[in-house]
């Protein structure tokens, strides 16, 4: 999904989608016509050729950050837990149970027995411990998982299946970190491998496919692992996974994927966009989507530069855009228009489709309440300034220019002059970091509420200069209780603050899309809108 | 003789360091920075720590003064040194070692092709009595010049793989996955053998030699091929040579439409990434190519006609 040719490097893929917001992970896999609409009883054996767009040139879970190269690292290791991608739930998968104190600081877990590594070592406490110890130490590539583990005091082991994890500051959000790929337990030889070592080579796991063969920018081979049993408790078949071997192909071009899945070359293909929609529709494919959870696509708003200082302009903006449209005229089809600062998909999202309702009258007069009186060319005026606004933005989706293009008109239906900057992918973190933007565009993709508090608690990096507030209590509050009903609460409360006072302009859902042929079935999205393989089969 | 070649062994070293030098120079002029993007990645989770960054800096060697990262650089990359990349961490020359047989295989069978394919339309148009096909296949070289390369694969992938199946789509295994990419690279370059071959066969056809051989009695077949095209070949060739640059420039886009790896794909990922150590290295490594098969050229010719040392060492001595 990025500009004109769709050249995908996987750098450029890793960035998408790890920093940006996720644009190629999707996920999970919700929708009705999706894969293995029950054609005859599971069959096991055969390989699924899989084709994606890009290679980030790394095959260790706890590293990668691309979606494409998660959808198939993904399968070789196991996590203490799972999450129901449905209602957000964590559930037990290496983990059997766990106990979180009060305050969330303390994470016991509690492990399965029988659980051995494809090197034939088995899972103990110290394997956990081990893994956790070293993924502070992991290179640059690593700094997701160093996130999940920020403020960790110690990890130990009680005995050799319990292990207990210990932050400094309360952590409701280390339980969901532990059912991600990032933290996928690793065997302790991997463990002691460098970072380099297990990029390039690959780690063992636990996980229902073992990796066979990786080769740099071309494939990456899997192979069924034999007597796997101990998959998590959402998986349906119990057991050893259906497929023999899963090869991922990488085919960076959009139009060749396409072609190859309708040709028959492939089974599945990812990053499937609006453009190649038409191409696939009617053969023997299903094209099955889940939009991405976390902070969803919109307009980041610089809250201390002076236009956007004053609550009215900002609550112009968010009344003056037409979500919908832009969902439908720019997105692959199905994507849903915002209706919260969070994706539908995320656990405790709240809906406020009514606070985010397109209505340009409101827009006008909050506009002309704010002093902002619409000049001759329909540009409003204030003290002989105009009102104008400059949208920085990274090319790193091909829809990101026709969407933006799209509010730009939007906003000038109201009065709002825009100018979009473009700036280079790899400039995004810096931009964002140093607040050096007056809006931004962007999302951010996580299964757990607390992307919020990465991104808008003033108490971080606050790279949306927010003022200091009740905002902040909610988030550090909704951080630091295990009670599901008083978190679901706090952070229903914090997206109302972040919508109603218009700190940031939600605008769309990212949706991750992928085709597959019809004899895939149940190749289905985990929670963080990537994919799972055990349960998958062809017939 | 010698002085000639000192001369041209000089010249060679010093296009190769001024590509070195202006590479490092726009590279570290352009905003950005690999470090921040690098760690950028995990944005997901949050802030990202300025004190890994700044350890990451200088594990890379980021935070020294430009002019002490060029000297430092400079002087490991005479010695085949160029550094690790930082997206894979693995050192630059491996990395482009193992995408070379790759690019050799498809630039080589591209070659060939565009040679054989260019040449003989050139042989064959101004062979034809018949004017309309002469015009018609004359005007095939423009055309396939202009036509992008993109869009080139895309058609033949489209007839040849999607509708047809005889080839795939993608992938580097096997010779029949080299056809199609190497079909594609071919276009361009065939197009330009068979512009240069055609002109000066036609050129060659005028000559006097050529009315002497007919005079003599020879056939219309033999009088072309082996009087008009031995002459006519020469300025081809040296159009040849040039086109090994075309070649591995189109490397990149032809690697990444049928997804093969090799030296473009590299270099299209190291391009978006800001990954600096290897965009040098690919730097100069495409000039350390170019200046080779130039000075291959350069060293041959006077073993082909000695005017041109002689003219050479003339200048020389001026100068």
């Amino acid at each position: 999904m990025r500009a004109i040719p769709d050249f995908r490097s996987s750098r450029w893929a890793a960035l998408t989608a790890l920093t940006t917001t996720g644009v190629l992970l999707t996920a999970c896999g919700s929708s009705s016509d999706g894969s293995g609409a029950g054609s005859g009883a599971p069959k096991s054996g055969g390989t699924l050729t899989f084709a994606v767009g890009s290679d980030s040139g790394c095959v260790d879970p706890q590293q990668v950050g691309s979606n494409e190269s998660i959808y198939s690292v993904r399968q070789t290791v196991d996590s203490l837990t799972d999450q129901d991608p449905e209602t957000g739930k964590i559930v037990p998968w290496l983990a059997k149970s766990w106990d979180v104190n009060s305050d969330a600081t303390t994470f016991t877990f509690h492990l399965r027995s029988g659980v051995t590594f494809s090197d034939g070592s088995e899972l103990t406490a110290q394997v956990v411990k081990d893994n956790f110890d070293a993924v502070p130490k992991l290179g640059a590539l690593g700094t997701l998982a160093q996130g999940y583990l920020s403020g960790v005091k110690s990890t130990s082991v009680v005995d050799p299946l319990t292990v207990k994890v210990t932050f400094k500051q309360p952590n409701a959000q280390f339980l969901q970190a532990t059912s991600t790929h990032t933290l996928g337990i690793e065997s302790s030889a991997s463990v002691k491998k460098t970072p380099q070592q297990k990029c390039t080579e690959g780690v063992v796991g636990s996980g229902p496919f073992v990796l066979k063969q990786y080769v740099q920018n071309q494939s990456i081979t899997l192979a069924k692992r034999t007597g796997y049993d101990w998959g998590s408790s959402l998986w349906s078949k119990k057991g050893e996974a259906y497929l023999d071997k899963v090869v991922f192909k990488v085919v960076p071009e959009a139009g060749v994927r396409a072609g190859s899945l309708q040709s028959g070359q492939v089974d599945a293909i990812s990053s499937v966009g609006r453009a190649n929609e038409a191409a696939l529709k009617g053969g023997q494919v299903t094209l099955l989507r889940r939009a991405n959870p976390g902070v969803v696509f919109g307009l980041g708003l610089n809250n201390s530069r002076p236009l956007l200082k004053d609550t009215k302009v900002r609550q112009a903006i968010l009344a003056a855009i037409d979500r919908k449209q832009i969902a439908d005229t720019v997105f692959p089809t199905g994507t849903q228009p915002a209706t919260s600062v969070l994706a539908h998909t995320t656990p405790d999202y709240t809906d406020l489709s009514t606070d985010l309702s397109f209505d340009s009258a409101k827009a006008k007069s909050l506009l002309e309440g704010a002093g902002w009186k619409e000049g001759s060319d329909g540009i409003r005026v204030k003290d002989g300034k105009k009102l104008r606004l400059t949208i920085t933005w990274f090319p790193n989706a091909a829809t990101n220019q026709p969407a933006l293009e799209l509010v730009q008109q939007q906003l000038k239906a109201v009065g709002i002059d825009v100018v979009l900057q473009q700036r280079q992918v790899s400039e995004f973190a810096t931009t964002v970091q140093s607040s050096d933007f007056e809006v931004v565009w962007g999302n951010t993709t996580r299964a757990d509420p607390d992307i919020l508090r990465t991104s808008f608690s003033t108490q971080l990096n606050n790279s949306y200069k927010l003022p200091a507030g009740s905002l902040d209590t909610a988030l550090s509050e909704q951080a630091a209780t295990t009670e599901t009903a008083k978190r679901k609460q706090l952070v229903e409360e914090a997206q109302k603050l972040i919508v109603q006072n218009a700190y940031n302009v939600p605008v769309v859902e990212l949706q991750t899309q992928l085709a597959v042929s019809k004899k895939v079935h149940s190749l289905d999205f985990d929670s963080g809108s990537r994919i799972q393989l055990h349960d998958t089969w062809i017939g | 003789m010698r002085r000639y070649v000192i001369k041209r062994l000089a010249q060679a070293a010093g296009v190769l360091w001024a590509a070195y030098t202006v590479s490092f120079l726009v590279l570290n002029w352009l905003p950005g920075d690999p470090v921040t993007a690098m760690a950028g990645a995990g944005m997901d989770s949050g802030e990202v720590d300025p004190a890994r960054l700044a350890a990451l800096r200088h594990e890379y060697g980021f935070d020294k003064p430009v002019l002490v990262q060029y000297a430092d650089h400079l002087g490991r990359a005479v010695r085949g040194d160029f550094g690790d990349a930082v997206s894979t961490g693995r050192p630059v020359t491996s990395t482009l070692a193992d995408a070379l047989p790759q690019t050799l295989q498809l630039t080589g069978a591209a070659m060939l092709l565009a040679v054989f394919l260019g040449g003989g339309l050139a042989i064959v148009a101004t062979y034809t009595s018949q004017r309309w096909l002469r015009q018609v296949l004359l005007s095939l070289p423009p055309l396939g010049v202009s036509v992008p390369t993109f869009w080139v694969g895309l058609l033949l992938v489209e007839a040849l793989s999607f509708r047809l199946h005889w080839f795939p789509a993608f992938g580097s295994d096997g010779p029949r996955g080299l056809v199609l990419p190497a079909l594609t690279l071919a276009v361009p370059t065939g197009a330009q053998v068979a512009q240069v071959l055609a002109k000066s066969l036609l050129t060659a056809l005028d000559q006097a030699y050529v009315e002497t051989a007919r005079a003599k009695g020879a056939g219309r077949w033999r009088v072309h091929v082996r009087h008009a095209l031995r002459n006519a070949s020469l300025p081809a060739l040296t159009v040849v040579g040039l086109l090994v640059g075309q070649l591995i420039a189109g490397s990149v886009v032809v690697e990444t439409v049928f997804s093969r790896d090799g030296l473009g794909r590299v270099t299209a990922a190291a391009v978006t990434a800001q990954d600096i150590p290897v965009v040098q290295g690919v730097v100069a490594f495409g000039a350390l190519i170019f200046v080779t098969t130039n000075l291959v050229i350069d060293l041959v010719y006077p073993l082909l006609d000695p005017r041109i040392v002689v003219a050479s060492d003339r200048r020389a001595s001026f100068a």
